[in-house]
């Protein structure tokens, strides 16, 4: 606390923050999220792994294991590139989606949340634009802003990126002048809307790509969390000189281990590591260690099909609620990982709508994070990865409740618009909400 | 010194505030653990009648903001239990809850509040909305302040400027409750005055002059350090001064409060003070204005929460 002719300020320092951190300051939204955690609460707000479905005596004794044989190496500082024997692992899951690299092609990194600071530390200058889909993540969404960079979100439809409109976007950019550093890109069961871009679109997209001289950036955590067949080939598969690659064990694996890795052409990869030693030194050698061994010793695979399996029920169950109590609400269809995206009536508002949804014990996240110009209003997210199939089913028989509510004030008030955040992740729950 | 009581702090809840509620716990927490009291903080659910039959806590503190924490519910509870609890009874905490009769009776008591009308969601279904925002800006002009009947930290409320923004100042305020307060905003110096009363009656602590940055003390300006700049003593007259301490303890009087509350002005050019509204559990977290004015005054905070649950364990 200072104490000052010009009055008590509880952060003296609040007039020295650097321009990146603007915005980050409490939420109305965010608070809300806090009920979020109690059991009374059908959360379709975060996007946590269930991972009560892993093997947990397996996972203690790949714990017991590495402490038991490399116990003083898993605890020491390790390589700023990350451990050979769990990029070699890395290598034979990637090639799953058809991804050829080898092991100094890869660098692990402290979840693949750090892969895209990285990424975006080195690409971007103030102004900089990145193009990203139509919505995009909102964890992406932070960090670009956290760079001051300039989100140019791309139109999507059911299979994706629309290319005619990236390709006119590039013109418009080009044509003012603005650097664009690269494309920004979920291709698989895409966080939030839970699409997938087509076989025929991801062509088309590294060929518009190419032909402009843009990177790419494909962030792929879900791409083997497919429910019925897999999604096309990845793009990282076709192109590996212009495409940096992102994945992650935080939802094949866990997200409390917190390893992910990035995969990129020769140059990129030494300015990463250099920049990953800058940042945080080396990533967990213990982490790393355990999911070696882990991948070493256990059917991983079989894992995996034990969580699609989960995730799969569970979509149903929102898709078949879904059309139960909300019968005329647009919404995605994802084939694989945690999301489906919903369009409201016209003249609702998500966020606004928030405060009535936590009063009804259920929870979702406004369409207005996954956006970094304030649009998306009229969506929201509601994930099904989490909540058991029955509390899911109640969750969206709440929700309907909500809606109808919502629909009858705006049909008293008309519609009403929310004011345009100027950090959206502050509209989406922490890390931590079920 | 006398053997320290247990105390059970109840925080988090599942109001809109549960966030604020958990913070505002854990300093209450800090406290009285300064102070050599032993706590222990519990979320309240399902489990907690059970809990409290057979752990029998000597003395109870509901740091919980919002519904079922400031609506008297969980005190009405704690009333037919008999476990002495720090705070407001639950009578007059209904009371104070409820912006619209809070201003009614501080009003009756002398002290003057800002003209208002209070509208359920209903009112407007049956008279049509545009009719009836055009009596009430017709009325009370413009600007005006909008908030839902009952809540706090500014969570739903907003500050209307002109007639067109009105509707969704509305909206807002029906997203978090079905009766809303349309209030005309008088244009001043916003200001609080806590009071405390440890057993020998209710003092009031000196204000603090709130202002924050953006012109609005709303959700973001509350929370976020630096935010806001407090000011202690308030920059008014010094008779102004005496005038907001006389007034809060005659609506802290009014409305039947007990033990601790926060009572907000907001002073006009004039040097007018005008009710607002009187919270019957302040924050109290590391940005809380009630905090702030017990640190600005030289009071040891820990000392007060302490003296505050002897207080309550020493009730008749």
């Amino acid at each position: 606390m200072m104490s000052s002719g010009s009055g008590i300020s509880l952060d003296p320092w609040f007039d020295n923050y650097a321009d990146r951190a603007a915005g980050l300051s409490a939420s109305e939204v965010r608070a809300l999220f806090a009920v979020a955690s109690r059991p009374e609460v059908v959360s379709l707000a975060g996007g946590m792994p269930f991972v009560a479905a892993l093997p947990f005596d397996k996972v203690r004794s790949s714990v017991d294991s590495v402490l038991a044989s490399q116990g003083p190496t898993a605890l020491q500082y390790g390589s700023g590139q990350g451990l050979p024997s769990l990029r070699e692992k890395i290598r034979t899951i990637m090639a799953e989606e058809g991804i050829r690299a080898g092991v100094d092609d890869i660098v692990v990194t402290t979840g693949s949340q750090q892969g895209l600071d990285l990424v975006a530390k080195l690409f971007v200058n103030p102004g900089d634009a990145i193009l990203a889909e139509s919505p995009s993540y909102v964890g992406a969404m932070g960090v670009f802003r956290s760079y001051q960079a300039r989100v140019e979100h791309i139109e999507m439809d059911e299979h994706g990126m629309i290319p005619a409109a990236l390709t006119q976007r590039i013109e418009e950019l080009r044509a003012a002048q603005v650097p664009i550093k690269f494309l920004y890109l979920i291709p698989n069961f895409q966080n939030p809307a839970g699409v997938t871009l087509s076989a025929s679109r991801r062509v088309e997209i590294l060929d518009i790509a190419k032909d402009n001289g843009i990177l790419i950036v494909e962030d792929n955590p879900y791409g083997l969390l497919w429910f019925d067949s897999p999604p096309p080939q990845a793009l990282r598969s076709v192109d590996d000189a212009g495409v940096i690659y992102l994945g992650s064990f935080s939802k094949t694996f866990a997200p409390g281990l917190r390893v992910g890795w990035v995969v990129a052409p020769h140059g990129i990869r030494e300015k990463l590591v250099l920049a990953s030693e800058a940042a945080i030194l080396s990533p967990s050698s213990f982490a790393q260690m355990v999911l070696a061994e882990y991948f070493e010793s256990h059917d991983w695979k079989g894992q995996i099909d034990t969580f699609r399996g989960v995730y799969r029920e569970r979509r149903d169950a929102m898709s078949d609620a879904l059309a139960t109590y909300l019968p005329d609400i647009a919404h995605t269809n994802p084939a694989g990982g945690f999301y489906l995206w919903l369009t409201l009536p016209e003249g609702l508002d998500s966020k606004e709508m928030l405060p009535r949804a936590i009063t009804e014990l259920v929870a979702y996240t406004p369409g207005t994070a996954f956006f970094a110009n304030g649009e998306g209003q009229r969506h929201l997210r509601l994930a099904f990865c989490y909540p058991e199939p029955d509390f899911i089913t109640e969750g969206i028989r709440r929700l309907a409740r909500v809606i109808t509510e919502e629909r009858e004030l705006v049909e008293t008030f008309g519609p009403a618009t929310s004011e345009v955040p100027l950090a959206a992740n502050l509209e989406s729950p922490p890390p931590e909400v079920t | 010194m006398a053997e320290m009581p247990r105390v059970l702090i109840l925080s988090g809840g599942i109001s809109h505030e549960r966030d604020i509620s958990l913070k505002s716990g854990r300093k209450v927490a800090d406290g009285l653990l300064s102070h050599g009291v032993s706590v222990e903080l519990r979320d309240p659910d399902g489990s907690l009648i059970e809990y409290l039959g057979e752990s029998s806590p000597e003395v109870i503190w509901p740091v919980l903001h919002g519904a079922s924490g400031e609506d008297g519910a969980l005190r009405a509870l704690l009333e037919m239990l008999n476990i002495p609890y720090v705070g407001s009874t639950a009578d007059a905490s209904r009371i104070a809850w409820n912006k619209p009769v809070a201003k009614s009776l501080a009003e009756r008591a002398g002290v003057a509040s800002p003209p208002s009308i209070t509208l359920s969601r209903d009112a407007f279904r049956e008279l049509g909305a545009e009719s009836v925002l055009e009596t009430v800006t017709t009325s009370l002009g413009i600007p005006l302040i909008v908030k839902p009947a009952q809540g706090g930290s500014a969570q739903g409320v907003s500050w209307v400027d002109s007639s067109e923004d009105l509707r969704k100042a509305m909206v807002h305020a029906f997203t978090y409750s079905d009766i809303a307060l349309i209030e005309k905003r008088i244009v001043g110096v916003e200001v609080c005055v806590p009071i405390i009363d440890t057993g020998d009656g209710p003092r009031a602590i000196p204000a603090v002059e709130i202002e924050p940055l953006s012109g609005h003390y709303d959700f973001e300006a509350r929370y976020t350090a630096g935010a806001t700049r407090f000011y202690t003593p308030p920059r008014l007259e010094q008779a102004t001064l005496d005038s907001l301490s006389a007034l809060a303890l005659d609506a802290f009087t009014a409305l039947g409060l007990r033990d601790l509350a926060r009572v907000d002005f907001i002073v006009d050019n004039e040097g007018k003070p005008w009710f607002l509204e009187a919270s019957t559990m302040p924050g109290l977290t590391e940005t809380s204005s009630t905090a702030l004015a017990l640190d600005a005054a030289g009071y040891d905070v820990g000392g007060v929460y302490g003296a505050l649950v002897e207080a309550a364990l020493a009730r008749p």
